[in-house]
């Protein structure tokens, strides 16, 4: 079972702005958790899009009882891919970002669309989506995360010059009511909000898992 | 700089981060003062990435990190 959310978001920056700020976001305050970033494949296409991969390594802040569950190698890091198209014609740019370590037991795909605001031009407006999915036994019924619909919430102002994207990792757009029937569906929200803590309001897993 | 942090991140191969460094630092300005400017003149940074890439794929050989066969946009691809 896949589970699906989605929302708009409003960044009040140009695009322009925001896809500069996008190659160099880490490090942040927020991204203590990212250890290493790097660009391993780029190229400029015929209809001059530009397409990027990027691989991430982040801490795996896993319960220590699930250590002992997991490969040594996978135990402490989570590695992560974002491929992305920036269309300088278009003024889109769409990125796609999952996890490639941990994926038999959760897989978590985010997909954001960032293009011009139509109503001001100055402005930015993110179109986001995530699937969550999970092949352990029991777990994808295990889980229940109703999303609220999301709407427009606005964003704070990326300054002009130096570019740090100081954008809020706990959106309020994705407020969640958890229902948890086992330790295994702890275990998925955890593993969730490890790899992925935009998906949720902050200390929301910790408080209700652990 | 802000909040005593490093401006910069670290490369996955230890002994990458300076060849990293030297290529995000010509990629950005390319970005910002000619792609999205809409010049289609030419990369100054290849050769800079071709040094960067050989030292990182190197890493990710070493450390044995899955990304091989890894579609691009590959699980995105079946979904509306």
């Amino acid at each position: 079972m896949v589970k699906y959310f989605a929302c708009v978001g409003l960044l009040r920056s140009s695009w322009d702005q925001v896809c500069m700020a996008f190659w160099q976001r880490y490090p942040n305050p927020y991204s203590n958790h990212v250890l290493t970033e790097d660009i391993i494949f780029r190229e400029v296409t015929h209809g001059n899009c530009l397409v990027s991969r990027r691989l991430l390594t982040k801490t795996n802040r896993a319960p220590r009882w699930m250590e002992k569950y997991l490969p040594v190698t996978m135990a402490r890091l989570a590695y992560i891919i974002e491929d992305s198209i920036v269309d300088p014609q278009a003024r889109t740019m769409t990125t796609l970002t999952w996890n490639i370590s941990h994926a038999r037991m959760m897989s978590v795909e985010e997909r954001c669309e960032y293009r011009m605001n139509p109503d001001n031009p100055s402005w930015t407006e993110i179109n986001r989506e995530a699937w969550i999915s999970s092949n352990l036994y029991g777990l994808s019924r295990a889980v229940q995360v109703r999303p609220h619909p999301g709407h427009w919430r606005s964003m704070p102002q990326i300054g002009p010059g130096r570019l740090h994207w100081q954008l809020k990792r706990r959106p309020k757009t994705w407020p969640h009511r958890l229902r948890r029937n086992s330790s295994l569906s702890d275990l998925a929200l955890v593993l969730t909000e490890r790899l992925f803590p935009t998906l949720f309001p902050k200390g929301l897993v910790q408080s209700t898992v652990l | 700089m802000l909040f005593g942090q490093s401006d910069h991140m670290n490369s996955v191969g230890e002994g990458c981060t300076d060849l990293k460094r030297e290529y995000d630092q010509c990629f950005n300005r390319w970005f910002a003062e000619k792609f999205l400017k809409g010049d289609r003149s030419g990369d100054p940074c290849t050769e800079m990435f071709k040094k960067y890439q050989h030292c990182v794929q190197k890493a990710i050989k070493e450390k044995d990190i899955p990304i091989d066969g890894v579609e691009f946009m590959g699980p995105n691809k079946d979904k509306p």
